[in-house]
């Protein structure tokens, strides 16, 4: 492998809020890299630190939150840059979309005024030439009557509309790779599956990276190539689909696919619930944040916070109790992944 | 499935297109002109019971107009009775004087004898008017300018010191701050005069203007900075910046108009609050204005001049709230299609 | 807050209630954060030493409100004679005058807010609760008297039926009720939808006490927010009647009459404009600074 072939390599990231209560984590030690025309999944539940991550990488953080550590897109750290030096990659070939498309637009602003804008700020085009790009792309990602809509205002759009204008104004300047903030969440389930839909199909027309934050397994499963599991700011698991979903080896990992609804499952077990309560930021517990849950958990685990363990070239985890989870772990079946 | 359904969806022709457009402007200005008069047409109601209330208030109010002067020899006070419709049935009164009223005439005043009400309001417009017109203008683009400024340095030293100064002109009224400004600048300074209206000349209009412009900017101020503050932490804005676009654009392009409408629906209450302002600070600077008119008439029990005034002012203000609703449904795209 | 303290337990549900482990409650909380506003920790003193002076007036000066002094007319602060602001034009102790003066402010500024207060919250409550065509009527009202001048009114009604502190009270009050009722309005209309109201509706309570005991104890602390800013909202607007002449009457002063008297005498007596005046920001700043920690603290979304 090149490489040249990384688009993204995130080393040794940690972001941290200043709150009245003191000092908190949201991501620490965050270590990733993703190839060029591939997508990266990333899935924890809410306050695993897994959106705060790439708001770092877009410079969106909230005032009181900082960030150390290195992020190399395309051969430039961005973490850190001033404002103006970023706003030649944001925009340009960094994208982001957010989870709620019916805020995210500004509702006081055509939605024409609002992609034109990225193409003469960016681009230098004059208004004509980034109007017609612009329909081109709402065409693209499947406005209909795209050419009348786009001298429309948000509120004359539908959520799922509004999402794909979100998705259009992303892609505006073809960028390498996209982030997409749990772009479905606030989507009926119909609208959902065509919205990805249009990111698989739109990934493989521009040939672009993805990153897909969700804290949706099925989701992952279908859109990605590499998933990353978070659970209280911290990375767990990584590797390729195909090898983790079917030999996951963290316990919080097992446990997310033991949860997860199967249409060809056996119907008249109860899905299965992680026991406790996700963690919360401000008060991790000691040692390994999943530890309060964890059924293997052991003294060490209350004492000792994991490292990263290479599980192969591509494969990583971070558990006191890998042999132990791998030899009870009922999926164990060394598939040709490995 | 969605890669599909894009090819089919630019059947449209442009011609088509453009006439759609076209009717879809028409309909946002045919409702715009039913709200318009809609409002209106609860504005007029409004002004309606603002003056049976007006009247009937001052009919009910104990001791006749000329209770403090001597005592009249009975028939010529039956004459100057006549002379006012004051010897006529109150219901009757209300009729002469709403039929007076739509024909503009307040009738006359019982302490300037030689003038009617009418006369006297329009002969203290233009003074009212300059100071209040001007000091709207002041409180908002320098309400405006200061809270946006404190917003994009917020909980910094430039907040602190704004809303410092915003506190301080909410907590000093203009009765008390007037007096000051005039006791520095006037007397000790000696920059500008004391008091006095010089015909309107810009130097006797300083210290009127920002006195009764203070509390109005602190007001906007903080208004702007909540709203700016509010903003700027919205959805909209974080799309802006993650496009990449210039922080001075997303601030003025996509920040202010959204930030600014609290502070255009308060407007109207900053007509109405400058104009009673103006009330006291005409007495202040002893300037031939509406509201100085209003205070005399007031202390002297000139009925008919008060409730001039009062309709007068009530006028005017429900005027502003209706102006300041349009332009309201004019900025908020939501309003201006007439959902 | 720690929603997730260790639970080593297992076997724990995993619809726990989080709620449940929250400890500090929402009115702990919200007094911790008052406390840490230093702004409104001074104000509260400060407020507290006027009020205490206002009360104890007759005490803490040698010298009656209403005796004049005929040896000391408008003599700058004296403190031999124990004139600390000195006298007025008439020869009256201005120490004590403006401690009276502090009493009828805060006194109509307690009378007239408490009057907007029950005048508000009840209206705005039925109309909130109601809904329907009852809430649009009667917000539709509500609309109607906002595009009022109001203060004008006020002033008629001086005019007509004399300066009286007990009109001033209902007058002011009266004037004040129109926002507190939007206020309570809007709380009540979020409170209802609240299951615990519909869990009250469906066991047949009836609605004057789903009023009084589930919405009101909710919609509190907008409520005190906005009481702690009309306060000096409505001590603002009695100064300004008093400061025209229509306010309180001789020999009882307020701050409005002594400023609009010290006013006019300011370049040869400045001392009979500076101490009221003073009394009077200082009063509204601390009033203001207040309601501004006390939303603060209660609504804490800014953090």
């Amino acid at each position: 492998m090149n490489e040249n072939n990384i688009i993204l390599e995130v080393k040794n990231l940690n972001t941290r809020f200043d709150t009245p209560d003191g000092e908190v984590s949201a991501a620490s030690e965050i270590n990733f890299s993703l190839k060029k025309g591939e997508s990266l999944g990333v899935v924890g539940e809410s306050g695993s630190g897994k959106t705060q991550i790439f708001m770092a990488l877009m410079g969106l953080l909230a005032k009181n939150g900082k960030t150390t550590g290195e992020a190399i897109f395309k051969g430039q750290n961005i973490l850190g840059l001033p404002v103006a030096q970023l706003n030649k990659v944001r925009g340009v070939s960094l994208s982001m979309i957010f989870q709620d498309p019916m805020t995210s637009l500004n509702p006081y602003l055509k939605v024409s005024r609002q992609m034109t804008e990225v193409l003469i700020e960016h681009q230098g085009m004059n208004k004509k030439a980034a109007l017609e790009k612009s329909i081109d792309m709402l065409e693209l990602v499947g406005i209909p009557e795209a050419r009348k809509r786009v001298h429309m205002y948000p509120h004359e759009f539908s959520g799922g509309m509004r999402q794909r204008v979100m998705i259009a104004i992303a892609l505006l300047c073809e960028p390498d790779l996209l982030i997409a903030d749990e772009p479905t969440t606030a989507l009926d389930v119909t609208i959902q599956a065509q919205i990805l839909d249009l990111l698989q199909d739109l990934k493989e027309k521009l040939g672009m990276s993805i990153v897909m934050i969700t804290h949706d397994l099925g989701v992952i499963a279908n859109m990605c190539d590499h998933v990353m599991v978070m659970y209280g700011g911290r990375v767990v698991e990584t590797g390729s689909v195909s090898s983790l979903f079917t030999d996951a080896r963290h316990p919080y990992t097992q446990g997310l696919l033991k949860s997860m609804p199967r249409i060809d499952g056996n119907h008249n077990e109860d899905l299965y619930a992680i026991p406790g309560q996700p963690p919360n930021l401000q008060a991790l517990p000691k040692g390994c944040a999943f530890q309060p849950r964890c059924q293997y958990a052991t003294e060490r685990c209350h004492q000792e916070q994991p490292t990263t363990t290479y599980i192969d070239e591509n494969r990583t985890a971070s558990c006191h109790q890998l042999s132990a989870v791998t030899a009870s772990h009922p999926m164990n079946v060394v598939e040709g992944a490995l | 499935m969605a890669g599909a359904s894009s090819k089919l969806s630019c059947a449209t022709d442009g011609h088509e297109t453009y006439n759609e457009e076209g009717s879809q402007k028409e309909r946002a200005n045919s409702s715009m002109f039913s709200y318009i008069l809609k409002r209106l047409l609860t504005a007029i109601p409004t002004l309606f019971i603002i003056i049976t209330i007006a009247f009937f208030m001052m009919r009910i109010a104990p001791g006749g107009p000329f209770d403090q002067e001597r005592q009249l020899p009975p028939e010529i006070e039956a004459n100057i009775l006549k002379a006012y419709d004051l010897d006529k049935p109150v219901y009757e009164q209300y009729f002469i004087y709403i039929s007076k009223l739509l024909q503009f005439d307040f009738g006359p005043s019982y302490k300037f004898r030689d003038f009617s009400v009418t006369e006297l309001i329009l002969s203290g417009l233009p003074a009212s008017f300059q100071i209040g017109g001007l000091s709207i203008l002041l409180a908002t683009f320098i309400g405006i300018g200061l809270g946006t400024l404190a917003a994009l340095y917020q909980n910094q030293k430039t907040d602190y010191a704004i809303m410092g100064v915003a506190m301080t002109g909410i907590a000093i009224p203009n009765f008390v701050a007037a007096p000051i400004l005039s006791l520095v600048f006037g007397v000790y300074l000696a920059w500008l005069p004391v008091a006095g209206w010089g015909d309107g000349a810009a130097r006797n209009l300083v210290l009127p203007v920002i006195s009764l412009a203070l509390p109005q900017i602190a007001y906007i101020a903080r208004l702007t900075r909540g709203s700016m503050i509010e903003v700027l932490h919205s959805n909209y804005i974080r799309t802006a910046r993650a496009k990449g676009i210039r922080e001075r654009l997303v601030v003025v392009r996509h920040g202010i108009k959204g930030a600014l409408l609290p502070v255009v629906s308060y407007l109207g209450p900053a007509v109405a609050a400058v104009t009673t302002g103006s009330v006291v600070i005409e007495s202040i600077y002893d300037i031939p204005g509406v509201g100085r008119y209003f205070v005399n008439a007031a202390l002297n029990r000139d009925y008919p001049l008060v409730m001039g005034v009062v309709i007068f002012y009530a006028t005017l203000i429900l005027m502003m709230n209706l102006i300041v609703d349009v332009i309201y449904s004019f900025l908020d795209p939501k309003l201006r299609v007439g959902a | 807050m720690s929603n997730a303290l260790n639970m080593n337990d297992k076997l724990a549900s995993f619809n726990d209630d989080s709620a449940e482990v929250a400890g500090r409650s929402l009115w702990q909380d919200a007094r911790i954060r008052l406390m840490r506003n230093k702004a409104a920790v001074v104000s509260m003193v400060i407020l507290s030493i006027i009020t205490l002076m206002a009360i104890l007036a007759p005490w803490l000066s040698a010298h009656p409100f209403d005796e004049v002094y005929w040896d000391f007319i408008q003599v700058p602060p004296n403190f031999a004679e124990g004139f600390w602001f000195g006298t007025d034009e008439n020869g009256r102790d201005l120490f004590v005058r403006t401690l009276y003066g502090a009493r009828v402010s805060l006194m109509v500024g307690l009378v007239a807010t408490t009057v907007s207060l029950v005048i508000g919250v009840v209206y705005g409550a039925v109309a909130g609760y109601m809904g329907g065509r009852v809430d649009n009527l009667m917000m539709r009202f509500v609309d109607i008297l906002y595009s009022l001048p109001f203060m004008f009114f006020v002033i008629i009604l001086m005019v007509i039926f004399g300066r009286n502190i007990y009109l001033i009270f209902v007058a002011l009050g009266a004037v004040e009720w129109l926002t507190m009722a939007r206020i309570v309005r809007g709380q009540t209309l979020a409170v209802k939808k609240k299951e615990f109201v519909e869990a009250a509706h469906a066991s047949g309570v009836s609605t004057t006490k789903i009023i009084f005991r589930h919405i009101i104890p909710n919609i509190l602390g907008p409520v005190i927010v906005y009481m702690t800013l009309t306060i000096p909202q409505v001590i603002l607007t009695e100064s300004f009647l008093s400061f025209l002449g229509l306010g309180v009457q001789e020999p009882l002063t307020s701050w409005g009459v002594l400023i609009s008297e010290g006013s006019k005498v300011m370049e040869s007596a400045p001392w009979m404009l500076a101490f009221p005046a003073t009394f009077l920001a200082l009063t509204l700043f601390c009033f203001n600074f207040i309601g501004d920690g006390l939303r603060d603290a209660l609504d804490p979304k800014d953090r």
